[in-house]
């Protein structure tokens, strides 16, 4: 479990986040929404400790991790697995080298063992016979499932995704929604991820956390989300003419 | 103030490059790398321009030596000391400042503004020393070696140029060459070497790590760590210059 405490963060004098508080549940599929520049990215990156800061706390598994020196972090960073809007994936290493990464740096694993850890998490996001490619050989989906791979090979505690969709079309967005949530479930990790898809809202938001302006505005399920009267949250999800059209059907149904 | 600024996120940059590494096997399999494409990947640009400055000196000091006074061995002695004292260190200092500098600041860059480096900080790895510390070794590693290399095929260069050109003969330009040899030259030649390495690895490194935005920012930073490296070359060899020779 994640919980943040009253956070607040600035840039030269800006303030981007203010006094957000929200706690993230294990096994769940948190999603964070918001419009571009809402501060939605800031706070993934100050629960992650990108950022630091200017107040409050932010506790794992109830331990302050503001609180904590570098060394401490850094085992606690361990057990992250973070997927990056691009990918992020080390451009001068191989598919099956950007998945062994952390079991090289981390592990006292034998080659056998981590060869077949790493072909278990590339079979996992169905990307077999790929070991030898480099990145610029990749699509962006593919991208997306290495870096889940990556991501998952050491058994992570936490699973951060920074807008997993983004670039990628409607049918391989859905599928990378999917196997969110299905390792969510299946690693039982806490994970948070950071959209604007009403897509993955609708697929995968155990939980969602709406923010705007640095504030946060709303929480719930997206169950819950259909029927709220917020009026910010509904202008942000039902800014499509079509989905707007779906929710007039579901309303007048109700 | 900025320049201050620049020292101090320099030097806690250089800092926690220096930091212990996470796993020594990794880093080591990183050094080797790093001396294959900072080092080895310039032995040819250091040969093909030693040898053409070898030739160029060689000749021009034939030319500008004309009085029959001066005994022809001289061309090889001034041919030895231009390439040893100056041009095997620092002229291809700044040749590799160029080749070596943008690499570097380029490549670092590129990962910021991709998140590459965001990645390693996630996993729990000290970014600054995973990705600049095996580049600093390497390349201080192999600079003496460039620096040796440029030595000898420079003065190669000068001896094909002055005897194709009939300056000087093979026997006067070897006499030249051995006349009044001081070794202390070339120590002082690979300190100089050494220390430009680190130069050139730490600016260039600290301009990639600090790049911000995207593409232009990355080509911008790459250019400031050529420039920066090439200014501070030319600093420390005033000072080192007269911290060795005097």
């Amino acid at each position: 479990m994640i919980e943040v405490r009253h956070i607040s963060k600035s840039f030269d004098g800006e303030q981007v986040l203010n006094d957000i508080s929200v706690s993230f549940e294990q096994g769940k599929t948190n999603l964070i929404i918001g419009k571009s520049g809402s501060g939605k990215t800031v706070l993934l990156k100050c629960i992650i400790g990108l950022h630091e800061v200017d107040q409050g706390e932010i506790y794992y598994s109830g331990n302050n991790f503001t609180a904590m020196n570098i060394m401490d972090k850094k085992k606690v960073r361990q057990k992250f697995g973070m997927l990056f809007q691009g990918g992020a994936l080390f451009d001068s290493l191989t598919v099956e080298e950007n998945v062994r990464f952390k079991l090289d740096m981390f592990t006292g694993m034998t080659t056998r063992e981590k060869q077949e850890r790493v072909d278990f998490c590339l079979k996992r996001v169905n990307l077999e016979n790929k070991n030898d490619l480099y990145p610029a050989e990749l699509s962006g989906g593919m991208k997306k499932r290495v870096a889940i791979a990556r991501a998952i090979v050491l058994n992570p505690r936490y699973l951060f995704c920074d807008e997993p969709n983004s670039g990628l079309d409607p049918q391989t967005a859905i599928l990378i929604d999917k196997l969110i949530i299905e390792i969510t479930e299946e690693f039982n990790m806490t994970t948070i991820v950071n959209t604007h898809d009403i897509n993955s809202v609708m697929e995968m938001g155990d939980k969602v956390v709406y923010i705007d302006k640095g504030k946060k505005w709303w929480e719930g399920s997206n169950l819950d989300i259909l029927n709220t009267d917020n009026e910010e949250l509904n202008n942000f999800l039902f800014a499509n003419k079509m989905v707007r059209q779906l929710k007039n059907i579901n309303d007048s149904r109700q | 103030m900025i320049i201050l600024q620049h020292i101090g996120r320099y030097s806690l940059l250089i800092k926690r490059a220096f930091a212990r590494p996470e796993k020594h096997k990794m880093y080591y399999f990183r050094l080797i790398r790093e001396m294959e494409a900072l080092g080895i990947n310039s032995v040819g640009i250091v040969a093909i321009i030693s040898f053409f400055m070898g030739a160029v000196i060689t000749i021009q000091t034939a030319y500008n030596t004309e009085n029959p006074l001066l005994p022809t061995y001289l061309i090889g002695l001034a041919a030895r000391d231009s390439i040893l004292l100056e041009f095997s260190s620092t002229i291809v200092a700044l040749i590799l400042a160029g080749k070596v500098g943008s690499r570097i600041a380029s490549e670092i860059g590129t990962m910021r503004v991709t998140e590459q480096i965001d990645a390693l900080e996630i996993m729990g790895i000290n970014s600054a020393s995973y990705l600049i510390l095996p580049k600093i070794v390497a390349f201080m590693i192999l600079a003496p070696f460039l620096s040796v290399l440029s030595m000898v095929v420079g003065i190669f260069g000068g001896w094909i140029a002055g005897v194709s050109a009939g300056v000087v003969s093979t026997a006067d330009y070897v006499y030249g060459i051995r006349f009044a040899f001081i070794p202390y030259y070339i120590v002082y030649s690979l300190i100089k070497s050494v220390i430009f390495a680190f130069l050139i690895a730490t600016i260039s490194a600290y301009h990639g790590y600090y790049t911000s935005g995207g593409a232009l920012e990355v080509g911008r930073s790459s250019t400031l760590a050529v420039v920066h490296s090439s200014v501070f070359i030319l600093l420390f060899n005033l000072i080192l210059t007269q911290l060795l020779l005097s």
